[in-house]
């Protein structure tokens, strides 16, 4: 009976995952599997060599481990000043970090691009002021700087999640013993936070490889991203089998990167000095 | 008597409005083995981390060998810290772990190991170098913390409540083992707890602390026997504090009856406190007793029963002895002058008897 009952409960999120996720994935396999008439070909996943393919793809690539690498420098000792903070106060500086959070993720990426542009207000206040404009705009630096500032809560979250459960007199330990601010730094708080910072990378890499909004908003026409030639794939040019083919790559390399980071977690266990 | 190794100096340090320390002055001598001893709340633990350097205190100083160290860092101390839940580094082996402050001083390789095998050995672990943390016990775990603390050859360990989370049976090994550990290294321990057992068994010197304030310090002896006030008392063992009248030196009235004592100088018909340790109490023929009363409770505690006896003006008197005596009898209570402790009654709330069960 109780085991019937928890079936039951399960039931809901079955169908949700049935509906949601297994039978989209199946279709994009069909279709990336597959030409128009319907026959089986491999030349969908294949055309990710063909070099404008090929450029998008190492651009993606590129871009968003930039962007994790940044979003990583930019979290950590922020995380870290929030957790010697403690609560009382850390909860006021983390509830700032998350508000933009709730904001449209469409209407923080335009209010950017607003910022941005040739006359937009950046440049507006450095021309009162005399200085030289601001040229970001339509450049892999202005969906660089998207990405980080979408993607940093992500960063922050899960790496102050961790820090938290990480005891005081651990960190008063290391002290006792003799290691000075950046020794406790390098042996005690980085290798302890490890399971954060892994999936703070993961949730940052993985939407940044595969954004094209970011990019089609702050990067222009010129700049394409994987994201914006699958998209489209879709949209304009009705391929749906090669957007679909091209998808495949792309989770490929998604499960790659997530396979290494795995490893390097495994390996990152136990080993302090 | 030598200079103290550690001289705390009207150290005082407040947590928001909260005083917990008040203007508290301690000298710990080279080789001691001092208890801080008090409830929770009482300033014991604040007092063990401005030794430690992990607070600062609001005003006053720490003074270490004749230096002032109230303004360095932890990792300049030349102690260590036993901590109360381990605190041992989860994400490094066993070896590791206690090889970790020799590591930051770089001394070399052999040396470590020597050190590594030598503090293993003396907590008698030997051959737990490649364990992990997760996979040892808390008396294991507790051990290991304070072998990390020793490789580093401190002049004070420090220890805050480092059984508290043991039971009974290792408690009272570790107890052992802590005692010879400081005869073996001759090294200095303050160590800080709430179990006045543990206290009286390991100390040279126990300090009896509450609300900040030192309420009584001396040998385990002296705490016991001689308590000052009636919270030392009650914090030390069982005890029946009684209301009493100083009739004049060496006569007290308690209960309406006249006992003889040892104590002078408490002038005449002055209000005190009488403490009586319930196994100095003799249960005797009514009519050889100084005061009468009749058995309410009696409880067989092993080692003694337990007993009380009321009085007819209504005091429950608490009584230990090998001998018993069924609830109903009559019985007749007599106290030798010497196991009579007469003090001042209380000068301020602070000193009152608060419950011990916490």
């Amino acid at each position: 009976m109780r085991q019937n009952m928890k079936r039951l409960l399960a039931g809901p999120y079955v169908l949700w995952m049935i509906g949601f996720t297994i039978i989209p994935l199946l279709l994009v396999v069909y279709y990336g599997l597959t030409d128009k008439n319907g026959t089986f070909t491999f030349a969908n996943v294949l055309s990710i060599s063909t070099p404008e393919h090929m450029k998008a793809l190492l651009l993606s690539l590129v871009l968003s481990l930039i962007s994790t690498v940044i979003c990583l420098l930019l979290a950590y000792p922020l995380a870290l000043i929030l957790r010697k903070r403690g609560i009382g106060q850390g909860s006021f500086v983390v509830f700032i970090f998350i508000l933009p959070m709730w904001m449209n993720f469409l209407l923080r990426t335009l209010a950017w691009q607003t910022l941005l542009e040739k006359n937009g207000v950046i440049n507006g206040i450095l021309n009162i002021l005399h200085l030289p404009n601001l040229a970001i705009i339509n450049t892999p630096w202005a969906i660089i700087l998207g990405m980080v500032y979408n993607f940093l809560p992500f960063m922050i979250l899960p790496i102050y999640n961790v820090m938290i459960k990480i005891d005081d007199n651990t960190i008063n330990a290391a002290r006792d013993l003799g290691a000075g601010t950046l020794q406790t730094l390098f042996y005690i708080w980085i290798p302890l936070s490890v399971p954060g910072i892994i999936s703070g990378i993961t949730m940052v890499f993985v939407p940044a490889l595969t954004t094209f909004v970011i990019s089609s908003l702050l990067g222009g026409s010129k700049i394409l991203l994987i994201g914006n030639v699958i998209e489209q794939e879709f949209t304009r040019g009705s391929n749906w089998n090669l957007g679909s083919g091209l998808s495949l790559v792309l989770m490929i390399f998604i499960l790659i990167s997530m396979a290494l980071i795995a490893k390097y977690d495994k390996e990152g266990e136990g080993t302090a000095f | 008597m030598s200079q103290p190794l550690i001289d705390l100096q009207h150290i005082s340090k407040k947590f928001d409005d909260t005083l917990v320390l008040d203007d508290l002055c301690l000298s710990v001598r080279e080789n001691s083995f001092v208890t801080l001893l008090g409830p929770s709340g009482c300033g014991k633990t604040t007092t063990l981390r401005i030794i430690g350097g992990f607070e600062s205190p609001d005003t006053g100083n720490v003074i270490f060998a004749g230096n002032d160290i109230t303004k360095l860092p932890p990792n300049k101390r030349q102690l260590n810290t036993v901590f109360q839940k381990y605190a041992l580094f989860p994400h490094m082996s066993i070896a590791e772990n206690i090889a970790f402050g020799l590591k930051i001083k770089k001394k070399p390789k052999s040396y470590i190991d020597d050190k590594i095998r030598y503090a293993l050995k003396l907590v008698n672990l030997d051959g737990f170098e490649h364990r992990s943390v997760d996979s040892l016990s808390g008396g294991q775990q507790q051990r290991i913390a304070i072998a990390r603390a020793i490789v580093n050859e401190p002049k004070v360990l420090l220890l805050d409540e480092p059984l508290g989370a043991l039971d009974l049976k290792l408690r009272q090994d570790m107890q052992y083992e802590l005692i010879r550990l400081k005869n073996e290294l001759g090294i200095t321990f303050i160590y800080v707890t709430h179990d006045q057992e543990e206290a009286l068994t390991m100390s040279d010197t126990i300090v009896v602390m509450n609300q900040g304030y030192i309420q009584q310090m001396g040998s385990p002896e002296q705490i016991y026997n001689e308590p000052e006030n009636a919270f030392v008392a009650d914090f030390i063992g069982e005890s029946n504090i009684v209301d009493g009248l100083m009739i004049h030196d060496e006569l007290v009235e308690i209960c309406g009856a006249k006992f003889a004592c040892v104590d002078k100088g408490f002038g005449t018909n002055q209000p005190v406190d009488v403490v009586i340790r319930p196994e100095d109490i003799d249960l005797v023929r009514p009519e050889n007793g100084t005061l009468q009363g009749v058995v309410t409770h009696l409880i067989f505690k092993g080692v003694h029963y337990e007993m009380e006896v009321t009085t007819p003006d209504g005091f429950e008197w608490l009584v230990h002895s090998t001998d018993m005596a069924p609830v109903g009898e009559k019985v007749g209570i007599h106290v030798d002058p010497f196991d009579i402790q007469i003090m001042n009654k209380p000068a301020s709330e602070d000193e009152e008897a608060v419950g011990v069960n916490e």
